[in-house]
């Protein structure tokens, strides 16, 4: 039988999703229940580009289960950089391990991979494509956190335009009832187009805005801040007049509403201040902690140790 | 001053083959290119300018091999109006519908610099269709629409 992947956001259903975090959150309460559930287990991590959080958390992740970590943290230190395919790469290493996890800097690699591996991949990252398991991790802690996705505005801000998060993160919420969603980004890093013809094509009500301020605030229970990444333009000039488009501070924070949630897929940069990681409102370090959690539970679901994969 | 002409061409009967009819004046050699028909070891008759009553001018192509060397799922994709007539014994015994593919593979290529089909060795070039009402592709890959003309 082929093995089961994520390379999309979408490849679970809504209930597939709702399972995986039931086990994340009893994983979170009962560390000990699965503290030995992969002993005998091994994860590649084949990362092309750097990362700090995703690869710690993917590491992370499997030594709570118990398991074994092997691999690479840039291209330079693979066979990448002698000119070896993303196919020839996965196909040797998913004889070394029993699941992959891969960041490449090119859209769509991990789906190659997926086509030739052995064993079950997950999509780390392909440039600014998807990012599936930061999407579950966004999701995780909105569930946590607001129990649960129908009913909610969500605000995205930042590039919209290369921000994988937010591309997978709108897909995935798009399934849930009655959301409506905020795009906030400067008029070159809007959503890409494929996106908002989806959105509409699916009668989901969704307005795009410049400014950061009360009135694009007023309605919404979560605000997305992204970072915008010098890694994904051509051009440098065009980074630095963008990089510090938004900023939110304090003073933003005092016509916020009461109840939005501030989460962030990390790392940042300028455009959230330090000082408003005291905020109760602050999400984003909670959300970087339930990454490990989310994690946890796709590396058990996908090597079927629980009966599914 | 080409109707002057018309009646004057005639190109032989065909025992057994297709014969592509209602192909948008112009486009035959675009199709002869796309289909590889250049390869066949067969005889390969294109006629440009045809009067058609639907069309005012079209184009048509005659192929004198069995139906199975033709990829109708290219076919479709370059111009699902095409009408493929299946010919055995001098008569028309089938006439294909033909319908825009589900996917194409290796007929377009990726223009997105950022997609993995851009460094990749041996991946097959995949297209989905995205949206049938739009006639719009996406790269399997990376899920950029393809932009090219048809």
């Amino acid at each position: 039988m082929s093995p089961r992947h994520l390379i999309s956001p979408l490849d679970f259903s809504v209930e597939e999703l709702d399972r995986l975090m039931d086990l994340a959150s009893d994983m979170k309460s009962n560390p000990g229940k699965y503290a030995h559930v992969c002993d005998d287990k091994r994860i590649a991590t084949l990362f092309y580009e750097p990362s700090t959080r995703t690869r710690l958390s993917f590491e992370a992740a499997m030594m709570n289960l118990g398991g074994k970590v092997l691999g690479f943290s840039s291209a330079d230190n693979s066979s990448a950089a002698k000119g070896e395919s993303v196919a020839d790469t996965v196909r040797v290493v998913s004889c070394y391990a029993d699941i992959v996890a891969m960041r490449h800097p090119k859209e769509g690699a991990a789906l190659v991979a997926s086509m030739k591996s052995l064993v079950p991949v997950i999509n780390a990252g392909d440039g600014g494509h998807q990012h599936p398991t930061q999407t579950l991790t966004d999701l995780l802690t909105i569930r946590s956190l607001k129990g649960g996705f129908n009913g909610l505005t969500y605000g995205l801000c930042g590039d919209l335009k290369f921000g994988r998060t937010v591309h997978s993160l709108i897909e995935a919420l798009s399934r849930y009832e009655n959301v409506r969603f905020v795009l906030i980004s400067p008029e070159e890093l809007r959503i890409p187009s494929y996106i908002r013809e989806e959105l509409k094509t699916k009668g989901i009500p969704f307005e795009e805005v410049v400014r950061l301020d009360e009135s694009t605030m007023k309605d919404l229970d979560i605000l997305y801040m992204t970072r915008v990444q010098k890694e994904r333009f051509f051009n440098e000039e065009d980074y630095l007049r963008m990089k510090d488009f938004y900023i939110l501070d304090k003073e933003k924070m005092k016509v916020a509403p009461a109840k939005m949630l501030i989460l962030h897929p990390l790392p940042r940069v300028n455009e959230i201040a330090v000082e408003v990681d005291e905020d109760p409102r602050a999400a984003y370090f909670a959300q970087a902690h339930y990454g490990v959690y989310i994690r946890m539970a796709l590396i058990y679901t996908l090597l079927g140790i629980g009966g599914e994969g | 001053m080409a109707g002057k002409y018309d009646s004057a061409l005639s190109i032989g009967a065909l025992e057994e083959g297709f014969v592509l009819d209602h192909i948008k004046a112009g486009n035959a050699m675009t199709i002869y290119r796309d289909l590889k028909l250049g390869k066949l070891d067969c005889t390969v008759a294109i006629i440009k300018n045809a009067s058609s009553d639907k069309m005012g001018r079209k184009d048509i192509i005659k192929v004198a091999c069995p139906i199975d060397y033709l990829d109708l799922d290219v076919l479709g994709y370059i111009d699902h109006n095409i009408t493929v007539n299946v010919i055995k014994d001098n008569k028309i015994i089938e006439k294909k519908r033909l319908a825009l593919p589900k996917r194409i593979v290796n007929v377009i290529r990726c223009k997105n610099p950022r997609c993995i089909t851009s460094i990749e060795q041996g991946l097959d070039h995949i297209f989905y269709l995205a949206d049938e009402k739009s006639e719009l592709y996406r790269c399997l890959y990376c899920d950029t629409r393809y932009s090219g003309k048809k």
